[in-house]
């Protein structure tokens, strides 16, 4: 059985720099990949974007990608693909996994998991549409692939059922195609995805976006013929005297992702109603000790500059952890916990990541990652330590589809462990 | 006067854009770019696109490509045609152009993958 500092399981964006910055750190280093090749989703994003923030250049999926599987490759990191994770077990000095592929099953060993799993798509059972069950309904990441990986097309006249980002793009990568794409129709009053997304995969093509609306029913024995579409009150109940009856031959559905855990689950992670990922602390370790979480597995991203920053942050934690580990062991006894607080985003916010602060962590530059709940032209995000603010900082725009990413050094502050870390967005005119 | 969400970065901004005294005057941008955008979309819209185009390779049927730098929206589906056309019958990648000042607009179409390059094989199961 083969042994390592640090197993990544994945081996998408997430995963290719968790894998490095461990390795930069020093550990030995294992990756598990189950496709047959490195890249994750990146590989069939060929639209372009990727990299803004990182690399200052508008790149495709491939190319923002390629650039850390040519780092990987370089560093000669070792790694497995078409390889399938089965089975992880803790044990004394760390963790047993078992995997499948073509050689059989292979067991190896590590002192430390980074999860970087990413995520998947909400399908058409989860959001309940009724009616038979013919062919043409499916994902947009599933027509993404068909085009942009098989060179298919799988539509000709399409609806659209959410705006999340892959769902715009499709609109748009389909219509260039030569599809006609009728609409996209979103149950929420707002648009899930980026508002760029609606301007340049929308609005350039004149497709119409539908908000408040949603796909009650299919029609259709062999291959779709027809979809009922219906407006939705407050309640999001759709309202019957609305419903009308749209001819297309494909439904598309982008309504939601939703992080891949059960790998995290099967080592009793716990997991954050927020987010659907790991509850995890500053360091991105979930709280199994020894498990790290990073990329969409964690919390869905929208950009994926983030998710290679908590990457590189949970593989350089993980190595760390497997250095220090052994003598936390030997000093304080295998189970003992490190002391942490955790944080109480109010309702303001959809969600915050990290969730809890290691205090024994010197907390110097801590990256935090939010969504407000609300749609906001001004607001202040704040940090209280005991009822009193210790943070601000103003916000233009906030929107829910639009994560804020945060540093802040709270190495100054006297963070105890019965201490109460409150963060909340307040309005603009609000104190 | 206008009002538009700037697409150049995930900011997102909502701008305004006058023409006062016969010179542009834009609102809401948090830099410079967010300015030329507000003033090209008001003139001379521009727009990247990125396609697949098909190879002659078993088990990689299409490769990823985009224009080197962008062209005017409106001309957007006389490129795409343009792209349409091409079969890729050698081994490339990663910035090199398969079509070359495409329709005379002074851009490349170019491959963004070096999937066809192997050295993206699937070939350690270890």
């Amino acid at each position: 059985m083969k042994t390592y500092d640090v197993i990544v399981i994945g081996g998408g964006p997430a995963g290719l720099a968790a894998a490095v910055s461990a390795d930069k750190k020093g550990a030995s280093v294992f990756l598990i990949e189950r496709e047959a090749r490195l890249g994750g989703i990146l590989k069939q994003c060929i639209h372009d974007g990727f990299g803004l923030i990182r690399f200052g250049e508008k790149l495709s999926g491939p190319e923002y990608v390629e650039r850390f599987i040519k780092e990987f490759r370089e560093r000669e990191i070792d790694h497995s693909l078409l390889t399938f994770v089965t089975e992880m077990k803790r044990t004394d000095g760390g963790f047993v996994l078992k995997a499948v592929n073509r050689r059989g099953v292979q067991e190896y060993c590590a002192k430390a998991l980074v999860l970087a799993t990413g995520c998947r798509e909400r399908t058409a059972k989860q959001v309940q549409i009724h009616g038979t069950r013919p062919a043409g309904i499916m994902t947009a990441g599933t027509a993404q692939h068909f085009v942009n990986l098989q060179g298919k097309m799988p539509a000709g006249k399409c609806v659209i059922l959410g705006s999340g980002d892959i769902g715009l793009i499709m609109a748009r990568r389909l219509t260039l195609e030569g599809a006609e794409v009728l609409g996209v129709y979103e149950v929420k009053p707002t648009p899930s995805g980026l508002t760029r997304n609606i301007v340049q995969c929308l609005d350039d093509y004149g497709i119409p976006l539908h908000l408040s609306h949603t796909v009650t029913r299919v029609f259709g024995e062999q291959r779709l013929t027809a979809v009922e579409v219906a407006e939705v009150d407050s309640n999001m109940k759709p309202v019957e005297a609305t419903k009308k009856r749209v001819a297309c031959d494909s439904l598309i559905l982008s309504v939601g992702l939703i992080p891949e855990n059960e790998m995290a689950e099967k080592l009793g992670v716990r997991l954050d109603a927020r987010t659907k990922g790991p509850v995890c602390d500053n360091r991105f370790m979930t709280e199994t000790e020894g498990v790290f979480s990073c990329g969409n597995a964690l919390h869905v991203n929208d950009l994926v500059d983030y998710v290679s920053e908590s990457g590189e942050l949970a593989g350089a934690a993980a190595a760390e952890f497997t250095r220090r580990g052994a003598d936390t062991v030997t000093k304080q006894g295998k189970n003992s916990r490190a002391v942490s607080v955790e944080l109480k985003p109010d309702t303001s916010l959809q969600y915050l990541v990290p969730q809890k602060l290691t205090l024994s962590d010197e907390l110097k530059q801590v990256v935090f990652y939010f969504r407000s709940r609300e749609v906001l032209s001004a607001g202040t995000l704040v940090f209280l330590l005991n009822g009193k603010e210790i943070f601000h900082k103003k916000y233009r725009n906030l929107k829910p589809p639009e994560m804020e990413r945060l540093e802040l050094d709270l190495s100054t502050f006297k963070i105890e462990k019965d201490s109460r870390i409150e963060i909340a967005i307040r309005k603009e005119g609000d104190i | 006067m206008k009002e538009m969400t700037c697409i150049v970065c995930p900011n997102g901004c909502s701008l305004k854009v006058e023409k006062k005294d016969g010179v542009w005057e834009v609102s809401g941008n948090q830099c410079k770019r967010g300015e030329a955008f507000a003033v090209e979309e008001m003139t001379h819209p521009m727009r990247t696109i990125c396609s697949t185009v098909r190879t002659i390779f078993a088990g990689v049927p299409v490769i990823p490509v985009r224009v080197s730098a962008e062209i005017p929206k409106e001309r957007i589906f006389d490129v795409m045609n343009q792209i349409n056309q091409v079969t890729v019958d050698r081994i490339c990648g990663t910035g090199e152009p398969v079509i070359e000042n495409v329709l005379g607009l002074g851009v490349d179409v170019i491959v963004t993958s070096d999937i066809l390059k192997g050295y993206e094989n699937a070939e350690s199961v270890s």
